[in-house]
């Protein structure tokens, strides 16, 4: 963040504000606009654990992965197969979302290894196969041993409890009333301030520095004594930790999982979060995260009543739209802003050279 | 023994329509380095567009012979997404070119979504039913059967992809494509037009998209606005297994891709005891994509690449 210009003190003013309005944001928006948008923020939470995992695959590494959703999905039906009555096993969250991150990060490794020497364009399609793969054995994996439920997916999921309490009923504390959106707002954004410090943290470390030398020049980065290999693999595992994380979360806060959550278009859906809010960038991803989760539920709530006013009817229906839309911002947010909406000094000065690159050869 | 020879031809339908849809593929990388996402989109088009004139014309009573219609069909057709594709390059990949490589990828996959929701917007989310105008009578070859109309999609498969070969290596235009796609710069620098030869890439693959769109649906009689999706995706495995921006390649791999799937899905059941069945048909291409890429990224007719990002 653009902070360095300003005192300790001031800084210090800047972080305690937004952990105040972090902190009550729940009420103001609950109070104001009611509980479907805190629900709707929670989300939000999650999306941005995704995007920051996805930011260090894509953006800190460069590489290019098209299938992100599968690890949130590896990490939401671990959660969901040892916390539900499907199988009857009802383990703590303790120990259950660790467990899914782990397997994910493990996912993240077996999805790395074959793929080691491929890049760019090759590894996107890859890891949409590999997305692809695990949503269909999803899909499929309730004949002849039933595992997961195939298509109708599984339901009764155990909210997640804490200390006897549960996160999935009101709770009465000092006086107030907790909805359980509020219980898992909190829960979330604990978490997600982990990931954006483990994020944070990653980025500023050696591996970090490996991470952008491998993303500029793989060779180079080599022949300074890169071990290109393992520098790969901790970043598909690393990023797959919090995809599992936020699986595990997803599973409890909806009670349900099926392999629908889990498509193609949904890897791409936080690809574009990470691009259209300036890849590599915490703070820009963050706010792409948000910004696309939000977004799309504000114009839900526009798109329907404006067509009634204006034409009197639905021409467009609202779901239909709101993709339209979010395809046409792809292309034209990279036909206009190429760095995202709010990209690193440094990757702006790139993409700001790339121009004057592409001015020159058509002069 | 009749399964086998059955999956085989099975295969080669599906086979022949994949490296139809892969020489779209292939020349677009094979000159720009770009996987044109939004090609699949442009196949669907091709066959909702048929669909719709071919029922508009039944709708307003013209009784041609099946064969008649689905020709019309094509001659709307063609054109139509021959504009889509030349509009495509155009619009979104061309004021992209020479930027980093994420930003054209990003291009394509947000239009490959517009295109799908265009398609809603005018078709609905339902299956489109291809009118009943052409006759499935099935002709028995040792025990395996195959409709007339499958054996038309092979022949007429293979005399475009010989035809467009041809092109490719005896015109003109063929060998403007093949020295831009060796190298723009210096290709321009002759006297080629780069943006021309780009732009008939598009439309050129646009147009064989647009009849492979029109056989899937004539094969499955009904068109759907998410069909194109995994028919490109597969499309695509095949330039690879073939050698991406190779033409002979891309026709290879697309027929073999194609017998590799239907064998498995006919064998994956016994394979695995029962466990996996012909659901899983989906995760063949997928397979073999991988281990392509593992074994051999150049693919099977490709050359050598040392460093192919």
């Amino acid at each position: 963040m653009d902070l360095n210009h300003l005192s300790t003190g001031k800084k210090m003013a800047v972080f305690a504000a937004c952990a105040v309005l972090l902190a009550v944001l729940p009420f103001l928006v609950g109070g104001t606009l009611g509980n479907s948008w805190v629900r709707i923020i929670d989300f939000a939470l999650l999306y941005v654990m995704l995007a920051l995992g996805l930011n260090i695959v894509v953006g800190f590494a460069g590489l290019l992965d098209l299938g992100f959703i599968a690890f949130y999905a590896i990490g939401a039906y671990a959660y969901a197969l040892l916390s539900s009555p499907h199988f009857d096993i009802h383990w703590l969250f303790f120990f259950t979302i660790p467990l899914g991150a782990v397997l994910a990060s493990l996912g993240g490794v077996l999805l790395g290894t074959p793929v080691l020497k491929l890049k760019g364009d090759y590894l996107a399609i890859v890891t949409l196969g590999f997305g692809e793969i695990v949503r269909i054995f999803m899909n499929n994996l309730n004949a002849p041993i039933n595992i997961t439920n195939g298509p109708q997916g599984v339901n009764l999921i155990d909210p997640i409890h804490i200390g006897g309490a549960s996160l999935g009923q009101s709770i009465e504390l000092f006086g107030l009333s907790f909805h359980s959106v509020y219980l898992y707002y909190y829960l979330f954004l604990a978490l997600t301030v982990g990931v954006v410090i483990m994020a944070w943290r990653l980025q500023h470390s050696r591996i970090g520095r490996a991470w952008v030398a491998l993303r500029e020049d793989d060779i180079a980065a080599a022949a300074m004594g890169i071990n290109i290999r393992n520098i790969k693999l901790l970043a598909f595992g690393l990023g797959a930790l919090s995809g599992g994380v936020a699986g595990g979360l997803f599973a409890s806060f909806q009670g349900f999982v099926s392999p629908e959550s889990f498509s193609l278009l949904e890897s791409i859906m936080i690809l574009a979060m990470i691009v259209l809010g300036g890849m590599g960038h915490i703070p820009g991803v963050i706010l792409g995260a948000v910004v696309l989760t939000i977004a799309p539920e504000i114009l839900r709530d526009v798109i329907g009543p404006l067509q009634m006013k204006t034409f009197g009817r639905m021409l467009i229906d609202p779901e239909n739209a709101r993709m339209l839309l979010f395809g046409l911002a792809m292309v034209v947010m990279m036909l206009v802003r190429p760095e995202g909406m709010w990209p690193s000094k440094r990757r702006k000065a790139e993409f700001r050279h790339d121009r004057e690159d592409a001015a020159v050869q058509k002069g | 023994m009749d399964i086998f020879l059955q999956q085989i031809l099975n295969g080669l339908v599906l086979g022949s329509i994949y490296a139809l849809i892969a020489l779209g593929y292939t020349m677009v990388y094979g000159i720009m380095g770009l996987i044109n996402f939004a090609h699949g989109e442009v196949v669907m088009f091709g066959a909702m567009v048929t669909i719709t004139v071919i029922t508009t014309l039944m709708g307003m009573g013209i009784n041609l012979p099946g064969p008649a219609l689905v020709l019309i069909g094509l001659l709307v057709a063609i054109p139509a997404c021959m504009l889509l594709g030349f509009t495509i390059e155009r619009i979104a990949y061309r004021p992209l070119r020479g930027k980093q490589r994420l930003a054209p990828l990003i291009t394509a996959i947000g239009l490959s979504i517009v295109l799908q929701q265009v398609a809603i917007l005018i078709w609905g989310r339902n299956y489109i039913p291809f009118p009943q105008i052409l006759d499935h009578d099935v002709v028995t070859i040792f025990g395996a059967s195959i409709t007339k109309l499958q054996i038309v999609i092979i022949a007429l498969c293979l005399a475009i992809m010989a035809g467009l070969l041809l092109m490719v290596e005896k015109t003109k235009l063929g060998r403007a494509m093949r020295a831009t796609s060796q190298n723009p710069a210096v290709a321009g620098l002759m006297g080629v037009n780069v943006n021309t030869i780009i732009s008939a890439t598009f439309v050129i693959g646009s147009g064989l998209g647009a009849i492979a769109g029109v056989m899937v649906a004539t094969n499955y009689e009904q068109a759907h606005y998410y069909m194109g999706f995994m028919i490109g995706l597969k499309a695509f495995t095949a330039a690879v297994l073939g050698g991406i921006g190779n033409l002979g390649g891309a026709v290879a791999g697309g027929i073999l891709l194609g017998i590799i799937e239907s064998l498995g899905a006919g064998y994956i059941g016994t394979l695995t005891g029962g466990f996996l069945g012909s659901n899983y048909q989906d995760i063949i291409a997928f397979m073999v994509l991988i281990l392509v890429l593992i074994f051999r990224p150049s693919g099977l007719l490709g050359e050598k690449m040392a460093d192919r990002a």
